[in-house]
């Protein structure tokens, strides 16, 4: 049913659902955009932030540090994934890599349901950012409302990184040609490594301070990455400012059809991601020819 | 080739050295030696299914298709326990199984039974590609699983088409032995209406008239009987009103959407309908958006590991309708007995999964070994006498006109955590229904059973 107050807080819902799909969307695309590689672990890497936050959090009592230790530990993951696994299939064709990533994906779900089981896991919000806030339209949960701010916190970093420094332009570089970065007499192997650990630490980190919304699962990771697959497609492949429209456009879409019918709110969302394909198959942000 | 198909089809060449080998490449292999009786066997009871392919060895196979991934996994492993302890037990003639089914003698009429079991993710195109393959390599005699009326229903179908018995695990929707009810299956479990029909006079009774409600509802065959089921009993005998239903697809993870349209809907009761982990996260998000505990959470069918998982501080003071709790053990012996052999075995108290696992082998070894043959047929006729026979709660009776299990309800409150007495003490049972008080009419959701053959 409609009514304003609803409305209002239905965008708003989307608005924090959309931050957090576009951080994770971004960390896919740059891994695409530079890599060539569709990482389907993308998913299972989200949901392991979620659980090295939770172990740390559950040793140290602090959110903090559970925080640190779910971004650090999948960068970590991320980069030894790349140096013993991913580099050995730049060169092989694409479905060699799909299979490879969506193994792993398979691999380190099973792993952490054969240590921790299939019960879900929460990890409580800071105190302070527990309880409720009146928004004057509807009360909010304080943390979601953190939330927000911490993931927009999180993509101005990335962007300072991808924008402001020298590895980010090499970076952005390695996306429009790899080769050529290369000829350059840049060592690009090094610089892949590097993208897939800021890749992946984006999704850990997403992971877990998604934890305290939804508590942690071994399949947590399994529809946020058909979620972030869409993202990437509306947004535009290896486009960051691609990956964060299209993130918070995902989120609008799921929360207001969800007001009139939550039924159809992932079929809209598909809808929008083929009218994008039909219309602009290179995505809202993304460059025509790209790879 | 060609010559040797039209020497079988030819009724003048047919000898019974003939019949037996195109029974044969029927798919059952005759035992040597039995001369006579397997002539009329093969004459008055032709091959069937897995039978008698599935039984002729020293071990006959069960199998079950269970989520051991996805929403529902906990309460698969939870079931997947009880279908282990009971075929345990079987084996191994437990005085709780001599007295669930007497004729039981370390097996089932002669043969060791043996439990295989398989992921389903609560998807019933999984669940049905795991049945297919047990039949293929164990001719298996008995199939069950779900955790999901979805697997339930696919499964049901199944069975009819290949002629074998299936009992399903967890299964909350009408239609299992109503609209979607088949021949060969049978459903020891309580489903929607019978929990509708037994939360519903307490909520009236604690509650009292005209209340507004908001339903969570997965989108799936449970859950749209259960909503519609609670909700026409609290309208119908309450004038209670639903002011949202919001549905949503199996194995959600933010509810944050629905939860704002219910926060904006005047609603003083969530009846929350989903199940498994779609549960616990809708009911804590519900928290963190303040809706609890403005508004009283309701669970219409009862989830296992519900207050272990989401929290006393959310389980407390909520109703449920359930098949079993454990300290039914103070009432009930058998259950006393069951409760303590599983707790043994598995160190924690069984939620009414692996109860309702437990008892369906159980009642399928009885109708076995009472039967005296693995014949399908005479199996489900035995069955359909519907005679009385003992369960953990208490004696209950299969309905031969949609083959569902007439048993009590039970109707808990969580406690505050105060009040437990031990860290599994989450519940407090506050009321009883019995089965045929809460039952409907066994033609009210439609249920034609189907053939015997």
């Amino acid at each position: 049913m409609f009514t304003w107050g609803n409305f209002i807080s239905q965008c708003f819902n989307g608005l924090v659902l959309g931050a957090l799909l576009a951080l994770i969307s971004s960390g896919l695309t740059i891994i695409y955009g530079t890599l060539g590689v569709l990482n389907l672990a993308h998913g299972a890497m989200f949901m392991l932030g979620g659980y090295a936050g939770w172990v740390a959090y559950t040793y140290t009592g602090s959110f903090i540090v559970a925080v640190a230790a779910g971004a650090i530990f999948v960068m970590l993951v991320g980069v030894v994934t790349e140096r013993l696994i991913i580099r050995h299939f730049y060169a092989r064709p694409h479905e060699d890599q799909l299979l490879v990533t969506f193994g792993l994906g398979i691999v380190f779900v099973e792993l952490v349901r054969y240590f921790f089981g299939s019960l879900s896991k929460t990890v409580p919000p800071p105190q302070a950012l527990a309880g409720i806030t009146p928004l004057g339209f509807m009360v909010y949960p304080t943390y979601r409302l953190a939330l927000l701010g911490i993931v927009t916190v999180a993509l101005l970093a990335l962007y300072f990184i991808l924008y402001r420094t020298r590895i980010g332009m090499i970076v952005r570089a390695g996306i429009e040609d790899a080769v050529m970065v290369d000829s350059l007499g840049i060592n690009i192997q090094k610089v892949f490594m590097l993208v897939f650990g800021i890749g992946a630490m984006a999704a850990g980190f997403a992971g877990i301070v998604n934890a305290p919304v939804v508590a942690v699962a071994p399949d947590v990771g399994d529809a946020i990455l058909v979620q972030t697959f869409v993202v990437v497609v509306i947004g535009g492949v290896g486009s960051f400012p691609g990956a964060v429209l299209g993130g918070l456009i995902a989120g609008e879409i799921i929360s207001l059809t969800s007001m009139f019918n939550p039924a159809y709110s992932y079929v809209m969302l598909f809808i929008a991601m083929t009218l994008v394909l039909v219309l602009r198959p290179y995505g809202l942000l993304g460059t025509v020819g790209r790879e | 080739m060609s010559q040797s198909r039209d020497s079988k089809l030819n009724p003048s060449r047919l000898t019974r050295r003939r019949m037996l080998q195109a029974t044969g490449a029927g798919g059952v292999t005759m035992v040597p030696g039995l001369g006579h009786m397997g002539w009329a066997q093969a004459q008055d009871k032709p091959a069937i299914g897995t039978w008698p392919a599935g039984s002729q060895g020293n071990t006959v196979y069960v199998a079950a298709a269970v989520p051991l991934t996805g929403t529902y996994a906990v309460q698969g492993a939870d079931e997947l326990k009880g279908w282990e302890l009971a075929v345990e037990h079987i084996n191994t003639n437990h005085p709780l199984m001599k007295t669930l089914a007497p004729k039981v003698n370390n097996g089932v009429l002669g043969k060791k039974v043996e439990l295989k079991s398989a992921d389903s993710a609560a998807k019933p195109n999984q669940a049905l590609q795991a049945a297919q393959t047990f039949i293929n390599q164990n001719k298996v005699i008995l199939l069950t699983g779900s955790t999901s009326s979805a697997v339930a229903v696919a499964m049901n179908k199944f069975a009819q088409r290949e002629k074998i018995l299936y009992m399903p695990g967890i299964s909350g929707s009408n239609d299992t032995t109503g609209k979607d009810c088949v021949r060969y299956g049978f459903r020891q479990g309580y489903f929607g209406e019978m929990a509708a029909n037994s939360i519903g006079p307490i909520l009236l009774k604690t509650f009292g008239r005209d209340r507004k409600m908001a339903f969570m509802t997965p989108d799936y065959t449970y859950g749209h009987t259960t909503t519609e089921s609670t909700e026409r009993f609290l309208r119908d005998k309450g004038g209670w009103k639903t002011v949202t239903n919001q549905v949503s697809p199996l194995g959600t993870q933010d509810f944050s959407q629905y939860l704002t349209n219910i926060a904006n809907s005047g609603a003083e009761f969530l009846m929350n309908v989903n199940w498994g982990r779609d549960a616990v996260l809708s009911s804590q998000q519900a928290k963190q958006f303040g809706l609890l505990p403005k508004m009283t959470l309701v669970l219409p069918y009862q989830i296992p590991f519900f207050a272990k998982e989401a929290g006393v501080d959310i389980s407390e003071g909520v109703f449920a309708a359930t098949d079993f709790w454990w300290t039914l053990e103070d009432k009930y012996p058998l259950a006393k007995q069951f409760v303590e052999a599983f707790q043994k075995k598995f160190g924690y108290r069984p939620e009414w999964g692996a109860e309702n696992a437990y008892v369906s082998f159980a009642h399928w070894a009885r109708m076995v070994t009472e039967t005296g043959s693995f014949y399908p047929p005479d199996v489900i006729k035995h069955w359909e006498k519907g005679e009385k026979i003992p369960s953990l709660v208490g004696d209950v009776h299969y309905r031969p006109e949609d083959h569902q299990c007439v048993r009590p309800v039970f109707v808990v409150r969580g406690k505050a955590k105060k009040d437990m007495r031990n860290a599994e003490d989450f519940w407090e049972v506050v009321d009883t229904q019995r089965g045929e008080d809460v039952i409907q009419s066994p033609t009210a959701f439609g249920c034609k059973l189907g053939d015997y053959t």
